[in-house]
């Protein structure tokens, strides 16, 4: 594929709202987890809660807008006006047209905590209460309605679901479009909030850990649970003098087929997504100078992503996992280490994985466990997901 | 001043196969005279959807409907194809997940003491908007690429403007799987879907092999675009307005007519996906 300019990125996460906060987590090896208190959810385990959602006002949505209002638009609201975000998609919009920018968004829950919260105030004859919004809030698509809404578009929108791959496979759809001549730009990224739906889902698995995760740990026991807004703005071209935030290189996409909750043991479709995206790019392994893993710390899947990337990079790539800092932020996972990515490439700074305490010997690829200085060219980024779901996108300066 | 862009390029493609099972129309050959007007639609015999057979026992036990409309739609349209589903990438797209299983779990997690929200984990795994595709792929053993989305009522436009966007000549045959289940009360109150729908096409890259129809897509302003194609038959057309996966039936109705014809399907506020239709003699 021919390189495509990102020319603005933003996130906000537990680490905080917006990238310079993220650029001090990450140099100061911060983590954004704490114990799992959630509404009255008290569950043995670990979570990162992007705080402003619960302090009043502080992530409103305005009143054109309100019929939206939920947890999830609330975090994707704050999230866009974070590094002149909006401003940017602003620009574009006047430079290609409304029309002409599609928004194409990835979520796993969308706004249901706003369904759970409906269902404990249900009527004597079972009806949902009144203010209950099924299409702004519920409805998996309503973030994109939201956010095309909110930044005044008109182009083709919708929601790529496929749980913790989401948000990476809504670049590869926006180059496509881009591609193909049908639209000029893209507004991409993911926003998933805390719910009790992944809280109590997560812990019924056994995946949720009750320590803090620790990707490639000897003793790793499974997953943090995070919420985040990461957005991109991808556009035909960067504007006359100004340089984009980085570059999206190449995307791959393959399905396991194998399991609907576990990956591949050997990896097979994850071997298959970053074999693709280096096709893609036109690179060789040789060319990928730092790997952002999945790496959710549940015991299988660092091992699967770990025999995966041995067997395309063998151990001669730098790779980490960034969840350890920010939690399993699901169907935002993808656009976070996206735009984590970006800031990699532009600091020349690859994160280390936070929480290691003793590397798993049976994990063999050059896993990262403190910050290394580097100057970046092009990176990789890994996203898998239930129902066998791979993604990965190699991004460049 | 707007930058210059390219615009209006068309996209095409051969339609290799299709499936559909909806209110009255139990199959593609079923419903054909009354997609051509012959026939007036009965929408209300309601769908009634096989079992997933394609499934292993365990996996077919926990298959709730919207897994199981999905899978038959795709079944369908790969036998019409005689196509080898372990080859095939996949889209699928619905307005909602399963509405049986969100139902469940919500009422689960409505519990006012915390340690009774005991959540099943095959509910949760269920939960996923991707469960579809990911059943499909483990049936079939396809190592391809899929993606599952949400347009809401725009679902099947979503649909098909990401599968004929990812057609390649060096890449597998993309099947377009769009289906809707309604949701039991409370939230069908919220969301009144009146019955179970799924359509499935699969597309491939123009090329020389054999072809049902010939596809030249591309997506217009809608005022260019010309007024969404709405369906000849009455019943079809409030079908096409209650479902969102009957959005495709203006495409099926000309698709049974086999006689050339343009399809207007709206994608956006602003634009419209302009389909030509071309037959082999």
């Amino acid at each position: 594929m021919t390189p495509l300019p990102i020319t603005h990125a933003t996130l906000t996460t537990a680490l905080g709202a917006g990238l310079q906060a993220h650029r001090e987590a990450v140099a100061a090896g911060r983590s954004g987890l704490r114990p799992c208190r959630f509404e009255d959810v008290e569950l043995p385990g670990w979570i990162g809660v992007v705080d402003a959602l619960d302090r009043p006002g502080e992530a409103a949505l305005p009143p054109a807008l309100a019929r939206h209002d939920c947890r999830n638009h609330r975090l994707a609201w704050l999230g866009l006006h974070q590094d002149g975000f909006a401003e940017a998609v602003a620009a574009a919009r006047a430079r290609w047209g409304a029309g002409r920018v599609a928004v194409l968004l990835g979520t796993s829950t969308s706004g249901i905590l706003q369904t759970e919260h409906a269902y404990r105030r249900r009527g004597p004859d079972g009806a949902l209460p009144a203010d209950f919004r099924y299409a702004e809030t519920h409805n998996t698509f309503s973030l994109a309605g939201f956010v095309r809404e909110a930044l005044g578009l008109d182009g083709p929108a919708w929601v790529v679901s496929t749980a913790c791959s989401s948000s990476a496979k809504v670049f590869a759809d926006a180059a496509r479009l881009i591609e193909a001549g049908w639209v000029d730009a893209a507004v991409v990224g993911g926003v998933d909030s805390l719910c009790l739906t992944t809280l109590y889902g997560f812990q019924s698995l056994e995946l949720f850990s009750p320590e803090i995760c620790r990707p490639w740990d000897t003793g790793r026991r499974g997953l943090s649970l995070g919420e985040a807004a990461a957005f991109a703005l991808l556009e035909r071209e960067a504007g006359p003098g100004l340089a984009p935030a980085g570059q999206l290189l190449g995307t791959g996409e393959s399905n396991d087929g194998h399991h609907m909750s576990s990956p591949h043991p050997q990896g097979r479709g994850a071997i298959a997504a970053m074999r693709q995206a280096l096709a893609a790019a036109g690179l060789a392994p040789e060319a990928i100078d730092h790997i952002n893993l999945h790496g959710t710390a549940t015991p299988n899947n660092d091992a699967s992503e770990d025999r995966a990337v041995f067997a395309v990079f063998g151990d001669r790539v730098p790779a980490s996992s960034t969840k350890g800092a920010t939690g399993h932020t699901l169907g935002a996972a993808g656009g976070v280490e996206a735009v984590l990515c970006l800031l990699a490439l532009q600091d020349g700074l690859m994160p280390g994985g936070l929480n290691l305490r003793e590397r798993d010997p049976a994990l063999r690829i050059d896993y990262l466990a403190e910050n290394r200085a580097a100057p970046l060219r092009r990176v990789l980024s890994n996203s898998f997901g239930f129902g066998g779901s791979n993604a990965s996108l190699i991004l460049g300066r | 001043m707007m930058t210059t862009t390219v615009t209006g390029a068309t996209i095409r493609a051969d339609l290799l196969g299709l499936g559909l099972i909806g209110p009255g129309l139990p199959s593609w050959d079923a419903a054909q005279a009354v997609l051509r007007g012959e026939a007036a639609a009965d929408t209300a015999e309601r769908t009634v959807v096989p079992a997933p057979m394609r499934l292993p026992p365990a996996e077919r036990r926990r298959a709730g409907a919207a897994i199981r409309i999905a899978l038959a739609a795709a079944e369908a349209a790969c036998a019409h194809a005689e196509a080898d589903p372990a080859t095939l990438a996949t889209v699928f797209t619905s307005s909602s997940g399963d509405g049986a299983n969100c139902h469940a779990l919500c009422e689960t997690l409505a519990a006012e003491d915390p340690a009774a929200r005991l959540v099943s984990p095959t509910r949760f795994t269920n939960s996923v908007h991707n469960a579809a595709s990911g059943y499909w792929h483990i049936a079939v053993g396809s190592p391809e690429a899929s993606t599952s989305l949400c347009g809401f009522d725009g679902s099947f436009a979503a649909g098909l403007v990401a599968a004929l966007t990812q057609l390649r000549p060096d890449a597998a045959p993309v099947l377009l799987v769009a289906s809707d289940t309604p949701y039991p009360e409370p939230l069908h109150a919220t969301r009144p879907l009146p019955d179970t729908m799924g359509v499935a096409l699969l597309l491939a890259p123009a090329g020389p092999g054999e072809a049902r129809c010939w596809l030249g897509a591309a997506l217009l302003p809608a005022e260019r675009a010309g007024a969404p194609t709405r369906c000849r038959d009455a019943g079809l057309e409030a079908l096409r307005q209650a479902i969102p996966a009957a959005q495709a039936l203006p495409l099926l109705e000309a698709l049974a007519r086999r006689l050339p014809a343009v399809v207007v399907l709206p994608v956006s506020p602003a634009q419209s996906l302009r389909l030509v239709l071309e037959f082999p003699a």
